[in-house]
């Protein structure tokens, strides 16, 4: 199907492991930290909101860079969590952090956006009927903004399938390692004769990204359905 | 079950010191907007706290800013039933009413019975229905029934019946009437109109500017215009009267009661059954005589117990039996009957000036 060599599968096959990985992995930070934004005031809430930011608007070479540096081989958080056989360096794993950390902003803000929508009367309603915070956080908060959270992940995952400039800088460009979609496509490019394999992942990419977006839509239709008239 | 509550608050400009106490039945907090009964409510409900003050209810201290007491609002076990009714949107009509349920069946290990808050409220056919897809009228019908699944011990409702038509009112009003007297739960029942009060009230709060102006039984507040800000013109008496006969060929039904007997326009309840009946005081005249050839079928004998100028009127207290009535003269009408406190007089009422929708169903004082 679609002719693409075995290379090309190896490719694709690790970029959806690691943008699956990257946006499962964000899910629950992203939500708790979208919910502290949206929800709390607290002394430094607009440096969380920066350094949230910041890959959004750091050059990704800047921010690929940063987390060699941290969570390189010798870096401080990579060597302590290399103790408990978490080795980012130049692995898959590596990958996925970096896609993580560029499409966390992303995912912050459709899920902030999303929280910030819900009627806070309702909520005041379960709690009269007796629900605990936690219980009104799961059984209103959480379903109310389900699309926006949905929205958020769908972004996070397409972002991560895109994902170049902190990648290569983190952990290189290893084929069946850390050699994502877009690694593979410039590599290709800078081969004689890569036209062609070139050509089919970016198709290849086209297609994953909208297939992203489809499904999201189709997702977010059906809970507003069921926020609506039956 | 008793509610006590002495509670202050500042909110820039709007003041909020109010003390009352409410015991059984229905208590009405009676206002214009702004004069703080909707953040009454939501300080009993826990939803808001004020600076100082002390919130009891039955016995249990739910507030007490000395002690730095303040109970959470899930933990209070009382419930709202509020003016948007708040239905949760996600979930289905049984959904929103097993809410409550469960969580009142996971504190206490059991849910009030959804069977017979469904018969009462007539939820039944609604049940598989979403919150979007319902009436006005409806969603308000299932709002209260999730309030009283929660097993609350004290129910506020934060003027449920603002945000509907006449004929919505109308359709909950009696729903509300049997809640009063058959769920045994106290209510709290915000309102800035008067004849919701009337039909519903056992005791009244009159509030206003953010103080209590006065509270005392239904039938007392509301005959004293003076206590009535911006509703003077609809004071009147309220009468606990039983449904007496019914005249077909004349079209009217005969209530008794201890003022005397009045004819009402035919309403369609069983003979025996217990009404309050509101006479408003503009639509009261006074007679020193007997009238004779006179359409109005309604006159009521009694003496003049005190008369109270109100700017350019004159609210005149008549004894009939146990109880007493008011009329609403001119002070010229006054002044030419020769009206002083003493005089035998009739009070004469229309008929059909008695709406059959402003006659409520149940008593206004309750045995304690």
């Amino acid at each position: 199907m679609l002719g693409l060599t075995p290379e090309e599968w190896v490719a694709l096959s690790l970029s959806l492991k690691v943008a699956s990985v990257a946006t499962l992995a964000s899910l629950v930070p992203g939500l708790a930290v979208a919910w502290l934004l949206a929800r709390r005031d607290f002394y430094g809430r607009t440096l969380l909101d920066g350094l949230v930011h910041l890959p959004l608007i750091l050059p990704p070479v800047v921010t690929g860079y940063l987390l060699l540096l941290a969570f390189g081989r010798k870096g401080p958080a990579g060597a302590f969590l290399a103790e408990f056989g978490l080795v980012f360096a130049f692995r898959w794993t590596g990958a996925a952090l970096a896609c993580a950390v560029m499409g966390f902003p992303l995912m912050v803000r459709a899920m902030r956006l999303s929280l910030e929508a819900v009627d806070r009367r309702l909520e005041q309603a379960a709690s009269t009927l007796g629900a605990n915070p936690l219980a009104v956080f799961l059984t209103v908060t959480l379903p109310l903004s389900l699309p926006g959270i949905l929205a958020g992940a769908v972004l996070a995952f397409a972002k991560a399938m895109g994902e170049f400039g902190a990648t290569i800088t983190f952990v290189s460009n290893i084929p069946g390692e850390t050699q994502t979609l877009p690694s593979a496509i410039y590599t290709l490019t800078q081969v004689p004769g890569g036209e062609g394999g070139a050509l089919r992942l970016t198709l290849v990419s086209i297609l994953v990204s909208m297939g992203a977006l489809l499904a999201s839509d189709m997702l977010a239709r059906r809970v507003s359905r069921r926020l609506g008239a039956a | 079950m008793t509610l006590a509550v002495d509670v202050a608050l500042r909110r820039g400009t709007f003041s909020l010191e109010a003390a009352f106490t409410s015991g059984p039945g229905l208590t009405a907090l009676f206002g214009r907007s702004g004069s703080g009964k909707s953040t009454l409510i939501h300080l009993i409900a826990g939803l808001a706290r004020p600076d100082r003050g002390r919130i009891v209810v039955g016995g249990e201290p739910l507030l007490d800013t000395d002690r730095r007491l303040s109970v959470p609002v899930h933990r209070r076990r009382i419930a709202c039933v509020f003016q948007e009714a708040r239905l949760l949107p996600h979930l289905s009509v049984r959904g929103n009413l097993g809410y409550g349920r469960f969580f009142a069946s996971r504190r206490a290990g059991l849910g009030a019975d959804l069977a017979s808050v469904v018969e009462m409220l007539g939820i039944g056919h609604l049940l598989d229905r979403r919150p979007a897809g319902l009436s006005g009228g409806e969603t308000q019908r299932v709002a209260i029934g999730r309030a009283l699944l929660a097993k609350p011990r004290l129910l506020l409702m934060d003027e449920p019946l603002a945000a509907l038509d006449e004929a919505r009112k109308a359709e909950i009003l009696p729903y509300i009437e049997r809640l009063r007297d058959e769920a045994g739960i106290p209510i709290v029942y915000v309102s800035h109109a008067v004849a919701e009060v009337a039909r519903l009230a056992n005791t009244v709060v009159v509030l206003e500017g953010g103080r209590v102006a006065a509270t005392g039984p239904a039938d007392t507040i509301l005959r004293r215009a003076e206590l009535l800000p911006a509703h003077e013109a609809e004071a009147g008496a309220l009468l606990d009267m039983v449904v007496e006969a019914h005249d077909l060929a004349g079209g009217v039904t005969r209530l008794s009661g201890a003022a005397g007997q009045l004819a009402v326009p035919h309403f369609g309840r069983p003979v025996g059954t217990p009404v309050r009946v509101r006479l408003p005081a503009r639509d009261v005249l006074v007679a020193t005589q007997r009238p004779v050839g006179l359409s109005a079928r309604n006159m009521l004998a009694g003496r003049i117990a005190a008369l109270t100028p109100m700017g350019d009127a004159v609210m005149v207290e008549i004894a009939c039996g146990t109880t007493a009535i008011a009329a609403r003269l001119t002070r010229a009408s006054a002044q030419d009957l020769g009206l002083v406190p003493g005089l035998a007089v009739y009070a004469i009422v229309k008929s059909v000036a008695l709406d059959p929708a402003g006659v409520g169903i149940g008593r206004r004082t309750l045995e304690i």
